[in-house]
């Protein structure tokens, strides 16, 4: 049952352009055209490129688990189709667990095409810590897909929903340090970025990607992202709606 | 909002909730479907309460929501397998298809449907899952006459295969040819239940129609032999023409407007 719909998630995910060109191309884009323009320089004492690569997998986590998830339930649950699924017996937990799992499919080949374009095309290193990559991205992704749930709460509605939650996350990933080091952000930028959930992925990212740490040296970052998951979970589960709120 | 509202549905029978927007006709349905929580009253629905549905509930209804709601990047048959795979026996998905009538729309997209192939949609979305209540909030509004036809053949189809069926509607007509019983409901109460047959028989059955002096006569009347001979004889006493008469058998549609917008 899970993995029928897993399956239809995967197709409408991909028969969606516009979904699947905002959440998926655009950090692939974005690595591509930021790389070519900074990707020699030296930002944080490594190679821009590098830089840019781990910074552009929280980038696409964010774009992916947290705006595009949050923006495709919106639209669902506007045009009624949350509604009607919920009117079957298939249990709205398994609806949820195959649209989480089919955004962390995307998330995880986002993160295969990051890597190899990161490689080969603007001359990127290999993550240092593959294993402790991999879990603080998926870390990440289940966090930010529970903010995700939880942002649809205050979106009401379908036009309104790119909008408000691009509102949040486009700034949200500038002051994160998705393309910049923190350092170099002017001082209100920087408060944004000490309460950030996508600052305290990033660090773990990059230390991970480019210092070879492991995850036993992430527990401040790891607590955080957890905490920001469970505020999320709580949120979502108190006022997450299956029924249209524009009346 | 809802005052009070009695209401029993039969098994294998089609009823016909009748009513103008804002009635109560939808909240009606949500609650039966167990989409809406009542503020009080007993319901039982298939002898569950629908507040507690649970997924053995949900199988055994068929849902047909007031606009309807798919992905619109699916395609017919797709979508209509998905919901198949959500129930424990479900129908056979082709023979669906082709019993609402969208076997040329197999393979579309749903995005890619005209209003009326996405009410079909809706029905065989509503049937795939073999429910035994099915309930249709206002399942052809908006149709054009031909489609509206079309869609009571399939809702007859679906009688026959022994399904009950609890439809909105504010089409006289449709109350009228489709339902075993009627219930008009106006301002959340029921204000009249019945046979469509017997709905009218209580009420003045015949409507004459005619011109005197340049002014419209309406007689609205249960003895219609007896008026007519009283007025032709006067007339013909009189030599004068009555004139443009029509007599009319009141329809169904007098008596809504007449219980739904009195006093």
């Amino acid at each position: 049952m899970l993995a029928r719909e897993l399956l239809t998630q995967q197709r409408l995910f991909w028969r969606s352009y516009e979904a699947a060109f905002f959440t998926f191309a655009l950090p692939i884009l974005f690595l591509l055209l930021l790389g070519s323009v900074y990707g020699d320089e030296e930002i944080d004492g490594v190679r821009g490129s590098t830089f840019l690569l781990a910074g552009l997998l929280g980038y696409g986590v964010v774009a992916t688990a947290f705006a595009g998830l949050a923006i495709t339930l919106v639209v669902r649950r506007e045009s009624g189709v949350l509604k009607r699924v919920r009117g079957t017996p298939l249990p709205t937990s398994v609806y949820l667990a195959a649209v989480i799992a089919s955004t962390l499919v995307v998330v995880a080949l986002e993160v295969i095409v990051q890597l190899l374009v990161g490689r080969y095309v603007i001359d990127a290193d290999w993550p240092a810590s593959p294993a402790s990559l991999a879990f603080a991205l998926l870390l990440g992704s289940v966090a930010f897909a529970t903010l995700g749930l939880a942002v649809t709460a205050v979106v009401r509605s379908a036009e309104g929903s790119s909008a408000v939650i691009n509102a949040i996350y486009l700034p949200l990933s500038f002051a994160s340090g998705v393309f910049f080091s923190v350092d170099s952000l002017p001082g209100f930028l920087q408060a944004i970025a000490t309460v950030s959930p996508l600052t305290y992925l990033l660090d773990l990212v990059r230390g991970e990607f480019i210092e070879g740490r492991t995850l036993a040296d992430g527990g401040t970052e790891i607590a955080v992202l957890v905490g920001w998951g469970l505020v999320g979970l709580v949120v979502a589960l108190r006022w997450f709606h299956w029924e249209p709120r524009e009346a | 909002m809802l005052h009070g509202l009695e209401l029993v549905v039969e098994p294998g029978e089609v009823f016909a909730l009748l009513g103008p927007n804002g009635a109560g006709k939808t909240t009606t349905v949500e609650i039966l479907e167990g989409y809406r929580r009542r503020d009080g009253g007993h319901v039982r629905v298939l002898g569950t309460d629908p507040e507690e549905a649970d997924a053995r509930f949900r199988a055994r209804i068929g849902i047909v929501l007031q606009s309807s709601a798919v992905y619109p990047t699916l395609k017919v048959d797709e979508i209509v397998r998905l919901f198949a795979g959500y129930y424990p026996s479900p129908r056979d998905p082709d023979e669906v298809i082709t019993l609402v009538g969208l076997d040329e729309k197999r393979r579309a997209r749903v995005r890619t449907l005209s209003g009326g192939q996405l009410r079909r949609l809706d029905l065989a979305l509503a049937l795939v899952g073999d429910p035994e209540l099915v309930f249709m909030d206002e399942p052809t509004t908006g149709f054009d006459p031909a489609a509206r036809r079309q869609a009571w053949d399939t809702i007859r189809g679906m009688r026959e295969l022994g399904k009950t069926i609890l439809l909105t509607t504010h089409y006289m007509e449709e109350a009228e040819t489709l339902a075993d019983r009627v219930g008009i409901l106006r301002g959340g109460r029921i204000v009249a239940t019945g046979p469509p047959r017997d709905l009218l028989a209580g009420h003045v059955a015949v409507e004459i129609r005619f011109r005197r002096n340049g002014e419209e006569v309406v007689i609205d009347t249960d003895e219609p032999t007896r008026v007519l001979h009283e007025l032709t004889s006067e007339a013909v006493a009189a030599g004068v023409e009555l004139e443009a008469i029509e007599v009319q058998r009141r329809s169904l549609e007098d008596l809504y407007l007449e219980v739904t917008e009195g006093p």
